[in-house]
C-alpha cells in the first residue's frame, strides 16, 4: 500500500496526467461534480457523486460511428471514429465501478461493441472509497462494499492522506511509475474503513429486499396492476435513463449535411416515445409500457439473463434527479406488495 | 395546511364533489414527493402530504385528467394557479371538469439548495419560522430558510391565487419581484461575453427533455422534436449548436404564455438556469408592449399574437438587439 499527504494531491494527479490523460471529478459551474480532464489548478471536488456516472468515459452519450460520402450513385464509407487514448479515471465511487461489469456483459458479448472496447482497454480506473454515503445510496443491497470499491487502483482519504492499494496489474504498473507515492502499512486505511461501514450500515436504504425478483416471475411481474399507478405522474422524461450508470440502450442516426452523412450513436431512453420505433409505429403506446420497460429490464429481464445480477448499482442518481421523484426503490417496494 | 388540505380532499371525496383528487403523495424520505391522484378516502388518509417540499406544479396533468371521466380536484398554489389558467386560455383543459382548491403560500423548498449547503445525508428538515433544522446522518445544521428556497419562490412575483372555486389561506397579491435582476444583468453583458455565458450553461444539458415535458406550456400532442421525420432530434446530437437551440426554440415557442412558474429550472438535473431564457421574453415583452402577465386572466390578449397600432415598431426591437453581426 502507498499514500500520499492530501495537501501534494495535486503533485499526484500531475504525475498521472503527464502519463495519461486523467479524469477526476471537480465541481462544473453550476457547483456540481463531473468528471473533468485534469490540468492545472483542476481541484478534487468535495460531493459524494458526478451527476453524470462514470460511464460517460466508456460509452460517451454522443459517439461517431462512421461517415458516408453519396456522389451520384457512389457510397463512400470513411472512418470517423472518435480517437480513443490511453486515459486514468479517478475517484470513481464503488457502484460505478460495478456498472463497468453490467455494461460489459452486454458490449463485451459478442458481437463485441469495438467502439465500447477499446475505451475499456484504453481507460485504467482508480477508485475511491465513500467516507460520507448519502441518505440515497444503496449500494449494499447489490453486495457492493463502498468502503473497499474494486477497480485498478483503490483509494481511501482522511483528512491527511490519500491512501492507494494497486489492485491490477495495470493498476501496479501505474503505481511503479509514481515516485510522489511512499510507502504505508496495509492497516493503514483499517479505521478510515471502519469509521465508513458504520454509516453504510445505518442507511435508511439498506432493507431494500430483491430477493422475490430473482425467482423467475416474469410474467406476473410484467402484469402487475401497480403500474398504472407507479406510472401515472411520470414525465417521460429522460433524467433517469441519462443519470444511470448502468442504462445502456443507444440510437443510431444520421445527420445528412447535404454532403456528406454523419452516422452517430447517441444514448436513447426507454421513455422516450419514439425509442426502438419500427415501422409498424405501435412500440410502446403510453407512458405506462415505457415506465415498465425500464424497471422490468433492471429488475427482471437482465437478472434472468445474467445469472441473477441486477441491472442497477444502488448510486441513488435517480433518487435525486427525478423531476416527480418516482425511482427504482420506490417501485420495487410496491411490486413487493403485490407478490405476498 | 397539511391537515387542511387533506380534510378537504376527504370532504370533496365524500360528499362526490370530485371523483378523484389531484396532490402529492408521500415518498421514502421526506422530501421527494411525487404528483398523484387519489381516488378513495383510504389513499387520502395513508399518503396525501402537503408540506415545503410539494413544488410540483400540478396543473398541466389536468390537461389529462380533466378529460377522464368524473370530476377531479386540484390543489394549486398561487404560481401554480397562472399556469392552470393560461391553459384554461389555451383550451387545454376542460374547466367543468375540475374542481380547483387554491392554497396559499409562503415559499417551497429546494433540496438541491440544501445539499448544496452542505448538508450530506439528510433524514429530516423542520421547519420553524425562518429556520431550518436539518438532521443529517452526520449531525444536525440550521440554516436560513430563505436560503433554501426554489428559485421562483426566493423572487416571488405573486402571492395571488388567479382561478380557484374555493380557497384554504389567506389570498394574496401581486407581489413587486427583483425577478429580472438576473436578467437585466445579462443585458449589460457584450454580445461576447452573453453568447459565452449560454454555451457554458447550455453545455450541461444532457437533452432529457425534463424541462420541456415539465412546462405547463409546452403541451403540444407531438413535440416536432419527438417528431422523427422533422429533421430535429429530441435526444443529443453530434453538433453542439443544435443541442444549444433546442432551447432557444423552445423559449420562442412558449414566449408569451410562459407564465414564469419556474419548472423548468426546478427540474433540470443539470442546475441550467433555463428559467433566464423565458424571463428575458417576459421582460422584453413587458417593455415592448406594456406589463403583460400570462395566465393572470381570461381575457387580455397576448401581445405576441396581438397587433394594436401602439405596438413597438420593428426597428426599435431590432435596435435592442445590440451590435449585429
Amino acid at each position: 500500500m502507498k499514500r500520499i499527504a492530501v495537501e501534494n494531491l495535486q503533485s499526484l494527479f500531475a504525475a498521472v496526467s503527464a502519463k495519461k490523460q486523467l479524469y477526476i471529478p471537480a465541481d462544473d459551474s453550476a457547483g456540481q461534480a463531473k468528471f473533468t480532464l485534469w490540468s492545472e489548478g483542476t481541484v478534487l471536488t468535495e460531493k459524494l457523486n458526478t451527476v453524470r456516472s462514470a460511464k460517460d468515459l466508456f460509452f460517451p452519450q454522443v459517439e461517431n460511428l462512421v461517415n458516408f460520402k453519396v456522389s451520384s450513385k457512389k457510397i463512400e464509407i470513411l472512418e470517423n471514429r472518435d480517437s480513443s487514448e490511453p486515459f486514468v479515471v479517478f475517484g470513481v465511487r464503488a457502484c460505478d465501478c460495478r456498472s463497468f461489469d453490467i455494461l460489459d456483459t452486454v458490449f463485451l458479448s459478442d458481437p463485441v461493441d469495438t467502439y465500447y472496447q477499446s475505451r475499456r482497454e484504453n481507460g485504467l480506473v482508480i477508485t475511491l472509497a465513500c467516507n460520507r454515503p448519502a441518505e440515497t445510496c444503496f449500494c449494499g443491497v447489490f453486495g457492493i462494499d463502498a468502503s473497499d470499491p474494486a477497480g485498478d487502483v483503490t483509494c481511501w482519504m482522511d483528512k491527511a492522506y490519500l491512501y492507494w492499494r494497486a489492485n491490477t496489474e495495470r493498476g501496479q504498473e501505474l503505481t511503479k511509475s509514481l515516485s510522489v507515492l511512499e510507502d504505508c502499512d496495509e492497516s493503514s486505511v483499517d479505521a478510515i474503513r471502519e469509521a465508513s461501514k458504520q454509516i453504510l450500515q445505518k442507511l435508511p436504504l439498506n432493507d431494500l429486499d430483491l430477493t422475490d425478483f430473482r425467482e423467475n416471475k416474469l410474467l406476473d411481474v410484467f402484469n402487475d396492476s401497480a403500474w398504472g399507478e407507479l406510472s401515472e405522474s411520470c414525465l417521460g422524461c429522460g433524467t433517469c435513463t441519462f443519470v444511470c450508470p448502468t442504462c445502456q440502450c443507444y440510437d443510431v442516426q444520421d445527420f445528412d449535411n447535404g454532403r456528406e452523412v454523419r452516422r452517430f450513436r447517441c444514448w436513447d431512453s426507454c421513455m422516450y416515445s419514439d425509442f426502438t420505433m419500427m415501422a409498424h409505429g405501435t412500440n410502446r403506446p403510453t407512458q405506462k409500457e415505457r415506465f415498465r420497460q425500464r424497471f422490468m429490464h433492471k429488475l427482471v429481464y437482465y437478472p434472468n439473463n445474467n445469472n441473477g445480477v441486477f441491472g442497477c448499482v444502488g448510486c441513488g442518481r435517480c433518487l435525486q434527479k427525478c423531476p416527480i421523484h418516482m425511482n427504482i426503490v420506490k417501485v420495487t417496494k410496491k411490486l413487493k406488495e403485490g407478490m405476498v | 395546511m397539511q391537515k387542511r388540505l387533506k380534510e378537504k380532499a376527504l370532504e370533496l371525496l365524500s360528499n362526490c364533489t370530485v371523483t378523484r383528487v389531484l396532490g402529492w403523495k408521500t415518498g421514502e424520505f421526506f422530501y421527494d414527493l411525487t404528483p398523484a391522484v387519489f381516488e378513495t378516502a383510504e389513499e387520502v388518509e395513508k399518503e396525501f402530504v402537503y408540506s415545503g417540499f410539494s413544488g410540483a406544479n400540478l396543473s398541466k396533468y389536468l390537461i389529462q385528467e380533466s378529460r377522464k371521466q368524473g370530476k377531479v380536484a386540484v390543489f394549486l398554489k398561487p404560481c401554480d394557479s397562472y399556469s392552470f389558467q393560461q391553459l384554461l386560455k389555451e383550451h387545454r383543459i376542460l374547466r367543468e371538469n375540475v374542481y380547483v382548491v387554491g392554497i396559499s403560500c409562503n415559499g417551497l423548498l429546494d433540496m438541491e439548495k440544501i445539499r448544496a449547503q452542505g448538508c450530506e445525508g439528510v433524514t429530516a428538515v423542520t421547519e420553524d419560522g425562518d429556520t431550518l433544522t436539518v438532521d443529517t446522518l452526520y449531525g444536525t445544521t440550521k440554516l436560513s430558510r430563505n436560503d433554501c428556497l426554489l428559485e421562483r419562490c426566493a423572487v416571488c412575483k405573486s402571492k395571488k391565487i388567479v382561478a380557484f372555486d374555493e380557497l384554504i389561506g389567506e389570498q394574496g397579491e401581486e407581489l413587486e419581484s427583483n425577478r429580472f435582476d438576473r436578467v437585466a444583468e445579462l443585458e449589460a453583458m457584450t454580445p461576447e461575453e452573453r453568447f459565452a455565458f449560454w454555451r457554458e450553461e447550455l453545455s450541461r444539458c444532457i437533452r432529457c427533455n425534463a424541462c420541456r415535458n415539465v412546462c405547463p406550456a409546452c403541451s403540444c400532442e407531438k413535440c416536432v422534436f419527438d417528431n422523427e421525420k422533422s429533421g430535429v432530434r429530441n435526444k443529443a446530437i453530434a453538433d453542439s449548436f443544435e443541442e444549444n437551440l433546442f432551447h432557444i426554440i423552445r423559449a420562442f415557442h412558449v414566449a408569451g404564455r410562459c407564465t414564469d412558474c419556474g419548472e423548468c429550472s426546478r427540474v433540470c438535473p443539470q442546475n441550467i438556469p433555463l428559467h433566464l431564457l423565458n424571463r428575458k421574453f417576459i421582460k422584453d415583452i413587458n417593455e415592448f408592449y406594456g406589463v403583460y402577465q400570462a395566465g393572470a386572466d381570461m381575457d387580455t390578449k397576448s401581445p405576441l399574437t396581438d397587433f394594436t397600432l401602439d405596438d413597438c415598431e420593428p426597428s426599435i426591437v431590432h435596435e435592442r438587439g445590440g451590435v449585429q453581426g
